[in-house]
């Protein structure tokens, strides 16, 4: 077995030709192939851990009362779940993975800009990940102030804060370190010929969502840092007993986290463009309108962070330029459905699971979108901030948009990055299980939520149980859907059939190289000549 | 087989590159001073009386000695730079040496700033600022804060530079290959561009 | 992806560096001694411009901005707005609640 591995490996990026074998020929590589999978790897781990953690959080709301655990118990669990999906899932995500492993072959280029600034990036990524992880463990016991470590709780509170803080500045210096590269990556490393607007448009959507990992990540550091600060020497920033303001903090916070989520959903988008086309053999409609609207995402995505803060007491004057500018960054992501919706028109569809995972992402994305309408407007906004409409509304965009992109471009790619297939019919049914858990799981929660379910309670009134109920068997259904697939994908990396080089027929310089791709990627640097997706 | 794609991969070398990157890691630099400078701001604007009460306990000349310091480092740096590119190799590494006694000096002062402070019993948390108005903790929890991450940043510009400085002595960093010098002498004047607005804004509050 | 030789790139002359400092201790000196007139609001304005025109030496002369490629310049404008923008929009909800 191991002598037909390693030749089917002889040649590619997959042989280890250095001094190190097994684990450490990864653990030491800067090839950005092999990075790419690193963190492809580790974030589906910790996205396991965080789904274990989701579902014990639903068996305990199955029931009004203590059901699994005490109250402390579920303030720490919906604060771990949110770290682990948020800094070391969500974030890093699309871009540390397939930003890593597709980018520079999209481009034209051998690797990255900075390839050991690239591995530095990773190793950073897993200290604060263990970090995060050894919060939950130490003596003082795991944090419980929710993800968003609100002050003044978040200065008060006896709970491992401090460790969990520096765990996210770590992993915030990782995603910085990444955005640099990219971005580097994207001016210096393109094949000649391959002017920015005849770059793809996934490139386009990593390079716009690196520019928001750099410039708004430090943000959230230094405000992390004076968390600490306070902590440990009393400053008083967001003390109220001192003279702070706690709403200056969720300033602070928002104004990184708001971007944030733009670095979740921008490279997602950009697998989408790359797949619709390649399935529905038509060139993109509208290319330069989607390559500009990620760029416009960015830039108004910085602006809008006060949308978190509608309660919190800000002035008038404030409360409807938020809202009027969260209205305005709207458009440019409606665009981009349009012109996939236009794509897919009188083009030549093929049903692969890459192709069903993005009509999920559009409608889960759109269903997501909408209710982002009703929480942009002031008026509704007092109604559902803080109830389970909100959970329910970031969980559409986030894991029915990003989830479900990030599983569509783990389908698509798949075969470039293994050299085998994986069994459709299972990739297809697992998708299929996977949309009607999502469904069952969170719509219920957009309901309760306008009848008054709050976020983050651990009890609730008898009348909201049905509606538990069936999101808790939703999350399992899910769950169900979830095992299948990476069933089928880790059996398949091993054992699958070969798969050529292009088995999509897709356009993009990644598929003109063969696959498993060789280390250097390309034998000869291409000269491009024209625009892309030149589906004949 | 990979040894000498590593070895090509690594012979790639692009200074126009390493230089963005450098201007890159910059603007997360002022992002992150970004951060202290806007809680200054609505801090300042909601105690402004108390602000400039408690910035009465600063010492201009410590501040303002401080500025020149910096100011004289930059130039110096700067000039390191045009004498490495002239191939005047020992008076760049008398240049760079200078611009760390500069540095040094800045750190000295801070100390007995400090350290002045600190016998007074003036520090975050301390018994006496507790019993200060809001206005004034709050400033000397600015004065802190920002003038302490200034300090790490100096300190680490100065090993930076350093370090620079015994690459051009072994060679590495010569005429033809200088981007390293740039990007140092780059991060040293983003440290000189912070104190040139932290030194108005905490000693020269009217 | 050429080999990049920085050969050809702008050295500035010493003098150009020593007449920057010398500008540049002259406007610290104008800061300090602004601060003994009491212009109420003005004072933190002209502040701030003069340290704002100070930065521009720096970014200009001594980090060599002025001869940098237009993608420099323009990213170093484009983060300055940002940052301006940040201030601004947070300003409105304090000056305003």
């Amino acid at each position: 077995m191991r002598a037909e591995v390693q030749d089917f490996y002889r040649g590619t990026y997959l042989e280890n030709t250095g001094r190190y074998k097994g684990i450490w020929a990864w653990l030491t590589s800067t090839d950005h192939k092999r990075i790419g999978l690193m963190y492809l790897y580790a974030i589906s781990a910790f996205f396991i851990v965080g789904v274990i953690i989701g579902l014990l959080m639903r068996i305990e709301l199955i029931a009004p009362g203590k059901t699994i655990v005490e109250p402390q118990a579920y303030n720490g669990l919906f604060t771990v779940h949110g770290i682990i999906m948020i800094f070391m899932v969500v974030i890093p995500g699309l871009s540390a993975t397939f930003g890593n492993f597709s980018l520079p072959i999209m481009i034209g280029a051998r690797d990255v800009a900075f390839p050991r600034l690239n591995l530095f990036s990773f190793y950073l990524f897993l200290f604060g990940s263990f970090l995060a992880i050894l919060s939950q463990f130490m003596r003082h016991g795991p944090p419980d102030t929710g993800w968003t470590f609100y002050a003044p709780y978040s200065t008060s509170t006896g709970t491992n804060v401090i460790m969990a803080t520096t765990a996210a500045f770590i992993l915030g210096f990782s995603s910085i370190l990444t955005g640099l590269n990219f971005i580097v990556t994207v001016h210096r490393l393109r094949a000649p010929g391959m002017t920015f607007f005849r770059m793809p448009l996934f490139p386009w959507a990593i390079y716009a969502t690196a520019w928001i990992q750099l410039l708004a990540t430090p943000v959230v550091g230094i405000t992390l840092l004076m968390i600490i600060a306070e902590r440990l020497f009393h400053i008083g920033f967001f003390d109220p007993a001192l003279g702070g303001d706690p709403v200056l903090y969720q300033h602070l916070f928002w104004i990184y986290s708001h971007p944030a989520v733009y670095i979740m959903i921008l490279p997602a988008m950009g697998v989408i463009t790359e797949i619709i086309p390649t399935f529905c053999q038509r060139k993109v409609y509208g290319y330069k309108a989607i390559a500009l609207s990620s760029v416009a995402i960015a830039a108004v995505g910085y602006l809008v962070w006060g949308h978190h803060m509608y309660t919190s007491g800000m002035s008038g004057k404030s409360l409807w330029l938020f809202s009027f500018l969260t209205f305005v960054v709207a458009v440019p992501s409606a665009i981009k459905v349009f012109n996939w919706l236009a794509t897919m028109y009188k083009g030549s569809i093929d049903m692969k699971p890459p192709f069903l995972f993005a009509l999920f992402f559009i409608f889960l994305f759109t269903i997501g979108g909408l209710t982002g309408l009703v929480l942009g407007a002031l008026a509704t906004n007092v109604h559902v901030h803080d109830t389970s409409f909100v959970v329910a509304h970031f969980h559409y965009i986030i894991f029915g948009g990003m989830g479900f992109a990030a599983f569509a471009a783990v389908h698509y790619w798949f075969p470039k990055m293994y050299g085998r297939m994986y069994n459709i019919k299972q990739a297809t049914i697992a998708s299929i299980i996977m949309f009607i858990g999502f469904n069952l799981l969170y719509f219920p929660q957009f309901i309760i939520g306008i009848e008054g379910m709050p976020r983050r309670y651990y009890d609730y009134f008898p009348q909201f149980q049905p509606a538990q109920i069936v999101s808790t068997i939703g999350g399992f259904v899910l769950a169900a859907g979830l095992v299948l697939m990476f069933y089928n994908l880790i059996r398949s990396a091993r054992k699958g059939e070969k798969a050529p080089a292009n088995p999509w027929n897709g356009t993009t310089l990644e598929w003109q190289i063969p696959s498993p791709p060789p280390l250097e990627n390309f034998e000869e640097i291409p000269h491009i000549e024209g625009k892309p997706y030149n589906f004949k | 087989m990979e040894h000498q794609a590593k070895a090509h991969l690594l012979e790639h070398r692009d200074d126009e590159a390493a230089k963005l990157g450098m201007w890159l890691f910059i603007f997360t630099e002022i992002l992150l001073f970004g951060g202290l400078f806007l809680v200054y701001a609505v801090y300042r604007a909601m105690y402004h009386t108390q602000f400039h009460e408690a910035s009465l306990e600063l010492n201009v000349v410590f501040g303002a000695v401080n500025t020149i310091v910096l100011l004289v480092s930059s130039m110096a740096v700067a000039m390191a730079l045009t004498a490495l590119q002239e191939n005047k190799v020992k008076l760049s590494r008398q240049l760079i040496w200078l611009t760390v006694l500069c540095a040094l000096i800045f750190m000295v002062n801070k100390y007995f700033e400090w350290g002045a402070k600190f016998e007074h019993d003036i520090y975050p948390g301390s018994e006496l600022l507790r019993k200060l108005e809001h206005g004034h903790i709050l400033y000397y929890g600015l004065y802190f804060a920002m003038t302490g991450l200034h300090a790490l940043h100096v300190t680490v510009g100065m090993i930076i530079l350093i370090v620079v400085e015994r690459r051009i002595k072994a060679g590495k960093v010569h005429a033809e290959k200088f981007v390293f010098l740039e990007n140092a002498a780059l991060y040293w004047h983003l440290v000189d561009l912070i104190w040139i607005f932290l030194f108005p804004l905490l000693y020269l509050i009217t | 992806m050429t080999e990049h030789h920085s050969t050809s790139a702008h050295i500035t002359p010493y003098r150009t560096l020593a007449t920057v400092l010398v500008v540049l201790l002259g406007l610290t000196f104008v800061t300090i001694e602004i601060t003994s007139f009491d212009l109420k609001a003005w004072n933190v304005t002209i502040a701030l411009l003069v340290a704002c025109l100070k930065g521009y030496l720096v970014l200009s002369y001594f980090m060599h901005l002025k001869y940098e490629n237009l993608l420099t310049k323009i990213l170093v404008g484009m983060v300055i707005v940002l940052f301006a923008l940040i201030i601004i929009i947070t300003y409105i909800d304090y000056l305003f609640r």
